[in-house]
């Protein structure tokens, strides 16, 4: 397979423009002969259908949810970044696209994150046109605040709904095309195949999750826009519905996924209280400004917080990390927590939580002004746990929330299957191997509104296309796939729950393929996970039919493919034989501890290949060159 | 906790459904609502029995899936709280508790506790939006915007879409719904070129769905989980009755163009 990131030449700070200006148009008359296929109708999917038609494509849109305003992106909470420069604290463009880089630990794409940068501040100007609430100084201007350590204020937000209110504004743009016609809306449609024609993307194959109606949806361009897959660890900040299954299709088709082994871990979690629990809460990490994180000293210790000494405490992170503290990076603070849960010092009823303690801050500036800052994150906080955090200290604990790995795409957001483009975080390439806070909502949106608008554009005027009609033998044998496999997962009738594979999975992935990772675990889990998919498709329990609304089924073809990739995770986070970014491998550290990377072995994109059922797949490389930014090594200390 | 459950199941659209009762079994106090009927489903499915249909997501409360009708109240007993925020706890031991989906000719059932909300989608695509193509932004701090509106816009903006005001509403009214996106716009500056166009396309939209009339019950406001006040409904009234006078205006210009 061959990798051409297809990256433009010139300067870094002109690349994006010169590559506008040589992209070949489609003549505004014939943009309306042109069919789209968009995938997904979080942040990136519909910015890009609603973006798409109102340049006069056909587009078709589809989400498994009952309405394209409940994708995952509406979880978000934190905010927006954007170069603007409007505090006039030093930000610039070239300011954002560094901190991206080397907060991605050197593992990203530069001309991408240039990109990304330049585009971030025509984001907010287009959101604020369509109404989006941000929120507004006294004087009616924007507000911006610093977030996840950055040194400028360049976070914009709207309250603690940032995710919410911009997808709301991207949903309403999409809503506007489909009342005129001009998009074609698929809700509670689930993509459960890629149609490869000749070579080439033409189309999809999708469920109808009330009918239960199996058809194909032929096209000129697909994209997928299908979010992430941190699902895969069972417990995850994610939607219960978000899934790989879309992205994993498109692998089997040939796209190469690339880094799959790049996950980030959020510090910031409410802990797990029982087996039955199904997700994970996350709580904004600005909690960490007033809170001190600490453990127990001693093992086993299971007094109640308040009976335990000052003295026979471990504020861990302040002692490890005497200079950032309890502000200390993402991928820092949740492995040091894992670390001390791992030496029996971990609190709550499982031992899995360490606590956030607010007593000082509270003894310093009185609750009222805590109860300002945080106060609907306590209260959410005493929603969950029934603990009073004003009180006792909040119990939390690390949990996966977002993937940078994905399908891998070129400059113009296309996966190696010619027409098969990827965005948002369904991609690889803008946040390396680790993503700073504020940055996923903002490369969602500059994909839809203003990148993969333009490159589609020049796929469609030179590609040439052949005639497919629903009658194409790949267009039936795809259909047919879907059946046949929906059929087989109705047939077993076992003894377990898809549910059940699904936590199994879970615990693998998280023990072995999460913060701390070692070969011998891998390998382990290398060993385990054909195992896990063998008893799966032997013992699973898939009641119902095809034929009507059928929960079970979903879920039970979203399991079956998450155990795959946990397989391919595993396999990448072997071979690459350094720590970077969240991931650490315990062979490759400092002697005090920290992560070391590998430039001279591993400072490229690792993007696997598809080579059939039972083999081996094929690890491909693209090497990452560094000409902008020089490569550095993160310190916290 | 024993917990005894009597749940609205229907196959399916056309079918006309029936209460069943289950037993919830082991319930424990720090399970999320939804987590009970989790681990009841995994049970039915391991007996050979259907499992239960609802709907859910983020379950954190803001992706607005979720939406039981729990013994008569939408999202259950507990203010400003979706179901998927509800937790056992704040059931007592051996309750016995009524699960219907949402009730309104507007949202038909699509199977047990699922119901189809897409006249919301075409509320929305009728007018709940500002015509700002991409590209055509002007830089965001060229339109000032008085705090308080800016602040006024973002409570309607919170509206999570779930339904639980047409649920709670003797009428199946969706006022609320829809007064919130046309209140948000209406304080916002950006909103003004389709300010009168768009709350009577929305409200028209909204009875040709088949949702009923607001008649001032406030029940809307107590079931919302975001607790969007009822106010907007007020700024909704005022701008359709202005629009209304609007378009016979515009009308009759035209008339006169056209007879001229």
């Amino acid at each position: 397979m061959k990798l051409d990131a297809k990256i433009p030449a010139g300067p870094i700070e002109k690349k994006w423009e010169r590559h506008q200006l040589e992209m070949k148009l489609v003549n505004p008359a014939n943009k309306r002969k042109y069919k789209v296929l968009v995938v997904g109708t979080g942040l990136a999917g519909a910015s890009a259908a609603a973006t798409m038609a109102e340049l006069g494509y056909q587009v078709d849109a589809f989400c498994f949810q009952d309405s394209p305003r409940r994708a995952h992106s509406i979880a978000a909470q934190g905010g927006i970044n954007a170069a603007k420069n409007y505090q006039n604290d030093g930000d610039s463009i070239y300011r954002l696209f560094y901190d991206t880089v080397k907060g991605g630990d050197f593992r990203s794409r530069e001309a991408n994150v240039y990109r990304l940068a330049e585009t971030s501040v025509k984001i907010i100007d287009q959101c604020v046109a369509q109404g989006v609430p941000f929120a507004r100084e006294y004087g009616g201007l924007l507000a911006n605040r610093s977030f996840g350590g950055a040194q400028v204020s360049r976070t914009f937000y709207a309250r603690g709904q940032t995710g919410q209110q911009l997808l709301l504004g991207a949903y309403s743009a999409l809503e506007r095309m489909i009342g005129q016609g001009r998009v074609r809306m698929y809700s509670r449609h689930e993509m459960l195949e890629l149609i490869v024609v000749s070579g080439v993307a033409r189309g999809i194959v999708t469920r109808d999750l009330v009918t239960g109606e199996v058809r194909s949806h032929i096209a000129d361009a697909v994209v997928l826009a299908t979010g992430g897959y941190s699902n895969v660890f069972y417990l995850s900040t994610n939607a219960k519905g978000c899934n790989t299954t879309a992205n994993w299709r498109a692998y089997k088709k040939g796209a190469a996924f690339a880094n799959p082994c790049y996950t980030q871990i959020h510090p910031t979690c409410i802990p797990v209280s029982g087996e039955y629990q199904s997700k994970l809460t996350l709580m904004s990490e600005s909690l960490r400004n007033d809170g001190r994180i600490w453990v127990p000293k001693k093992p086993g210790d299971t007094r109640a917080p308040a009976d335990i000494p000052e003295e026979e405490r471990d504020y861990y992170l302040e002692r490890k990390y005497p200079s950032f503290g309890n502000l200390a990076p993402r991928d820092i603070a949740s492995r040091a927590a894992k670390e001390a849960c791992d030496t029996g010092r971990g609190v709550g009823k499982t031992g899995l939580g360490v606590y956030l303690d607010f007593s000082a801050s509270i003894q310093r500036l009185g609750e009222s002004a805590i109860r300002e800052r945080y106060g609907n994150l306590f209260e959410m906080y005493e929603r969950i746990t029934d603990e009073n955090p004003y009180r006792s200290p909040m119990r939390i604990f690390p949990a996966t929330h977002y993937t940078m790995g994905g399908l891998w795409v070129d400059y113009d957001l296309m996966s190696t299957i010619p027409g098969l483009h990827v965005i948002g975080e369904a991609n690889f390439s803008d946040h390396g191997a680790n993503r700073l806070g504020a940055s996923a909502l903002m490369q969602g949106l500059a994909d839809g509104y203003f990148i993969l608008p333009y490159t589609i554009g020049n796929w469609l005027a030179t590609a040439k296309l052949e005639k497919v009609g629903p009658d194409h033998p790949d267009v039936l044998a795809a259909e047919h796939a879907v059946t046949e496999r929906a059929n087989r997962l109705l047939a077993i009738r076992g003894k377990r729950t898809a549910a059940s594979f699904h936590r199994e999975l879970g615990r693998i992935i998280w023990g072995e393929c999460g913060m701390t990772r070692s070969a011998s675990g891998l390998q382990k889990a290398l060993q385990r996970i054909p195992k896990l998919r063998e008893e799966f498709w032997g013992d699973v329990n898939v009641p119902g039919s095809a034929a009507s609304v059928n929960q079970s089924l979903e879920m039970a073809g979203r399991v079956a493919d998450f155990i795959e990739l946990g397989e391919l995770m595993c396999r990448d986070a072997l071979e690459r034989e350094e720590s970077c970014g969240g991931h650490f491998r315990v062979e490759h550290q400092t002697e005090d501890g920290e992560a070391r990377r590998d430039d001279d072995r591993f400072c490229h994109v690792a993007a696997w290949e598809y080579t059939g059922e039972d083999r081996a797949p094929i690890r491909n490389v693209e090497p990452l060159q560094f000409e902008s930014v020089h490569l550095a090594t993160r310190s916290y200390k | 906790m024993k917990i005894r459950l009597n749940v609205w199941r229907q196959k399916d659209a056309a079918d006309e459904g029936r209460f069943e009762s289950y037993d919830a079994g082991d319930v424990s106090a720090d399970m999320s609502f939804l987590e009970m009927l989790d681990v009841l489903n995994e049970r039915l499915t391991l007996e050979g029995r259907d499992p239960i249909a609802f709907e859910h997501d983020c379950r954190e409360g803001i992706c607005g899936s979720c939406g039981v009708v729990i013994d008569g109240r939408p999202h259950g007993p507990k203010e400003r709280t979706t179901t998927c925020q509800l937790h056992m706890r704040s059931f007592p031991e051996g309750a016995e508790i009524t699960l219907e989906p949402w009730r309104a000719s507007a949202f038909p059932v699509v199977k047990d506790l699922v119901v189809d909300r897409s006249a919301f989608d075409r509320i929305i695509a009728s007018g709940g939006f500002i015509s700002a193509p991409t590209g055509s932004a002007i830089d965001g701090n060229s339109i000032g915007i008085e705090k308080e509106n800016a602040d006024l816009a973002m409570d309607a903006a919170a509206c999570i879409g779930c339904g639980a005001c047409v649920a709670a509403c003797p009428n199946a009214s969706a006022m609320l719904f829809t007064a919130a996106k046309v209140s948000q716009f209406a304080l916002l500056p950006q909103g003004q070129p389709e300010r009168w166009r768009r709350a009577r396309a929305m409200v028209a939209t909204m009875d040709a769905e088949g949702f009923g009339s607001c008649t001032n019950h406030g029940e809307c406001m107590a079931a919302c989980p975001k607790s969007i006040p009822i106010d907007h409904i007020a700024r909704l009234n005022r701008d359709w009755l202005r629009a209304s006078l609007r378009e016979g205006r515009r009308v009759a210009t035209a008339g006169d163009s056209a007879a001229g």
